[in-house]
């Protein structure tokens, strides 16, 4: 067993984090919870947070992990958690275009065609065209492949009807990456495609979608004869479903094995409070945040098993005990964001429930309500059950219901 | 970066695994645990000569094979998951980490080779029958006496206490308290005035005993490393002995584990076998995410030990703290979804329920050392 990243990545770590020193201006530090609540309409559009991302290009540090022949710079898996770790530990902000950069662009350079390359991964990188993803709806949350958003060929052209939801940043957003279905005589998973679709055309209504924290970065996207052009299928025709399994795919990356970087500042913060209110003398609390520590400690050792297993050839993630698999490890952080936001807002007493003028939320209370939103999105943690039962410990599926049984 | 056991590691683990299914079943066990000594000489001595797993992590210069404590817990999960009914943990994990930790060079070089070699078995004597885990647990006195000194005062739930031939005692200078005054004392447990009773413990699997100890003498040199050093030594060696715990934790839990999965698969009511019904499928869910959590903890603590790094003051308590819950919560899942059958004798569910309360117990439960973590980091 060895910790160590390698001399490459060490040597990437000292140069990012000098870059880090010089570039990103005290003003942008630690709002990484707070870029809604300090303005809550501007969101990702803020003017400093488009100049950070400009900076980041400039710089040569957008798509890092993408291969050098689409514009990044094919770096390691190791040197892409130094780069993460990196922008934790300077309290950098999330870019405003992650969504492309993480998940749709890999999509593109695995799936897509060489005009869409050609048309789509630079802009993205350039922070030219921002994109919103467009997945959930109404009434396909667990069950994606329920999905009933359609897409019908009118000559040259998908026409998009149906409705999306919590699509984050899709105010901003020029352009959906978004599932519809194609074919609705085939089976749920087979009938759907992958389109790229304009968010600036009469079809398209955005509606921001107001959530108890009083913020929206959520909204409603309503598509009605929405048009993009035929060429806009990434992967085929009725082929939406295995793309859209690669996108998800990635969010298995590098992010994954930093996230602790994150929990690790959150508590300390957590500690500093309740020394600061004397409540360090009382065993409970000491029991609590003790218990915190641990779950954090864990999730490190976890992050470093992933980690080890993404960077061994021929490992396996869906075989039980090869590392630690994406569903177990959002079921722990997510239900330990709850737990230990909860902790923080009661350590902090009355104090901690009294809000802003205009139910403006601080980012304790921020997280302490987003908390609840995080065993919901990216899959509930009752479907996370379910894929870990069945997936890795082999577990016989529910039997599907059967048909003509209604009375 | 390389967060798993090497090739040649996962032999080990793989060979542990093949000959404890061999010479530790359930019928092994269950006919070992009814036995006063608790284990099987003949297997005992395989382990110690022909597996040399005592002699893993014991430097060569004192007769060990020189790996390191990635070894060592690599082969304690495989025995946690056997309820292998053997002296290791006492003698390995206790005594020779003991004698690693506080004893002269030449104290080790009288004791650790014969238990490299699997010819002594050993414990750490430290408990009372106040049941305290930390220092102010400790009453029995060592007054010195010329060249000699004289040890009084009993000690409770000694692991392997009435097997072993070598025992380390704790004992503390008269009037002194707390941490201060502690030593520990080699004491061949054939000397006079010492009275040994086994105790009849709920786990089975894992003997105990009472030592009596009436004016003892053993010669000063006894004394392991300098004069009131005693309990940096024994927090240090419980910290190691944690660790391997852990590991063993892991171990024990998985099985509790793969014992539900399978039984889940094959169980049949209303039609379906029961691990398609979500509320099982569930539960065996949340035994992954913490077995592999406990994996985790357990495996990083086992890195920090072998490297002897800083970390292990703090990784040793969160990985002790979070494996016993994680095995106890397993156990008892193991129970539940096993339904009426895994309330029997009969079934292995209640060994490992258990041994898992009597590993959460040993050296404090979850609670006692999350206190310790606390402290240690600050709070």
């Amino acid at each position: 067993m060895d910790f160590d990243y390698g001399e490459a990545a060490e040597k990437f770590r000292i140069e990012f984090r000098n870059w880090l020193e010089d570039n990103l201006d005290p003003d942008w530090r630690d709002r990484v919870g707070d870029i809604n609540l300090d303005n809550p309409a501007a969101g990702a559009d803020h003017p400093w947070l488009r100049e950070w991302d400009r900076r980041l290009y400039d710089a040569g540090y957008k798509g890092i992990a993408w291969p050098e022949e689409h514009g990044g710079r094919g770096m390691s898996l190791l040197e892409q958690v130094v780069f993460h770790e990196e922008l934790v530990a300077a309290g950098a902000p999330v870019v405003a275009n992650f969504l492309a950069e993480t998940l749709l662009g890999p999509t593109i350079i695995r799936w897509g065609s060489e005009a869409q390359k050609e048309r789509f991964l630079g802009p993205i990188l350039r922070g030219e065209e921002f994109w919103c993803q467009g997945f959930s709806e109404p009434n396909a949350g667990s069950d994606l492949a329920s999905l009933a958003t359609r897409a019908v060929r009118d000559g040259d052209e998908w026409v998009v009807s149906g409705q999306k939801v919590w699509t984050t940043n899709a105010q901003f957003a020029d352009y959906c990456f978004c599932l519809a279905r194609t074919d609705p005589d085939a089976a749920p998973h087979k009938g759907i495609s992958f389109l790229l679709v304009p968010m600036k055309q009469p079809g398209v209504t955005v509606r921001p979608l107001l959530q108890p924290t009083n913020t929206d970065e959520f909204n409603e996207v309503f598509f009605d004869e929405a048009r993009c052009p035929a060429a806009n299928v990434v992967g085929g025709e009725n082929n939406g479903w295995a793309v859209a399994m690669t996108t998800l795919g990635f969010e298995r990356g590098s992010s994954v094995t930093t996230q602790f970087l994150t929990y690790e500042r959150e508590l300390s913060e957590i500690v500093e409070s309740a020394r600061a209110r004397g409540l360090l003398a009382d065993p409970v609390v000491r029991r609590d945040l003790a218990a915190a520590h641990t779950k954090v400690a864990i999730m490190r050792a976890n992050a470093y098993r992933t980690l080890t297993a993404l960077t061994t050839a021929g490992a396996d993630l869906d075989e039980a005990g090869s590392g630690f698999h994406p569903s177990l490890n959002k079921l722990f952080w997510s239900e330990y964001h709850q737990w230990v936001t909860n902790l923080a807002v009661n350590l902090r007493g009355p104090e901690a429930l009294v809000v802003g003028d205009g139910y403006r939320v601080t980012s304790q209370q921020f997280a302490f309500l987003f908390a609840r939103s995080e065993t919901i999105w990216g899959g509930t943690s009752q479907v996370q059950r379910n894929i870990v039962g069945e997936r890795l410990l082999g577990l016989p599926k529910e039997p599907k219901p059967e048909k003509n049984t209604q009375r | 970066m390389n967060f798993a056991f090497t090739e040649e590691q996962e032999e080990l683990k793989k060979g542990a695994r093949q000959f404890l299914e061999n010479y530790s079943a359930s019928e092994a066990v269950r006919t070992l645990m009814e036995t006063d000594t608790g284990y099987d000489p003949q297997v005992w001595s395989r382990i110690g000569t022909e597996l040399g797993w005592p002699s893993l992590h014991i430097p060569e210069e004192y007769g060990g094979s020189g790996f390191s404590y990635v070894e060592l817990i690599a082969v304690m999960e495989e025995m946690g998951r056997a309820l292998l009914c053997a002296p290791f943990f006492s003698t390995v994990c206790l005594a020779a980490n003991a004698l690693l930790v506080g004893a002269t060079e030449e104290q080790k070089l009288e004791h650790l080779p014969g238990i490299a070699a699997g010819e002594t078995i050993a414990t750490v004597a430290y408990t009372e029958p106040s049941g305290k885990w930390d220092a102010s647990g400790i009453a029995a006195t060592a007054t010195a006496d010329g060249d000699e000194v004289v040890i009084d005062g009993t000690k409770s739930f000694v692991i392997d206490g009435a097997t072993a031939s070598l025992l380390i005692v704790a004992a503390r200078e008269p009037g002194s308290e707390g941490d201060a005054g502690v030593d520990l004392f080699v004491v061949p447990a054939d000397t006079a005035g010492v009275e040994r009773r086994a105790l009849n413990t709920m786990d089975m699997t894992r003997k105990q005993a009472e030592i009596k100890l009436d004016g003892v003498r053993v010669p000063a040199a006894n004394r392991l490393g300098a004069a009131g050093s005693g309990w940096e030594t024994l927090s240090k060696t419980l910290d190691l002995a944690c660790v391997a715990l852990a590991a063993e934790q892991v171990g024990g839990a998985q099985m509790c584990l793969d014992m539900s999965v399978d039984y889940a698969k094959v169980r049949v009511q209303f039609g379906r076998p029961i691990g398609s019904f979500q509320a099982i499928k569930h539960k065996c869910a949340d035994m992954l995410l913490e077995v592999e959590s406990a994996r985790s903890a357990a495996y990083y603590a086992g890195w920090a030990a072998a490297e002897d790094n800083e970390e292990l003051l703090t990784v040793a308590p969160l990985a002790k703290a979070y494996c016993s819950d994680a095995y106890f919560h397993c156990a008892a899942e193991n129970i539940q979804i096993h339904g009426g059958i895994g309330f029997t004798w009969e079934h292995d569910a209640h060994l490992y329920f258990k041994r898992a309360k009597s590993s959460e117990i040993l050296f404090g439960d979850a609670t006692y050392h999350r206190e310790i973590l606390a402290q240690r980091i600050g709070l």
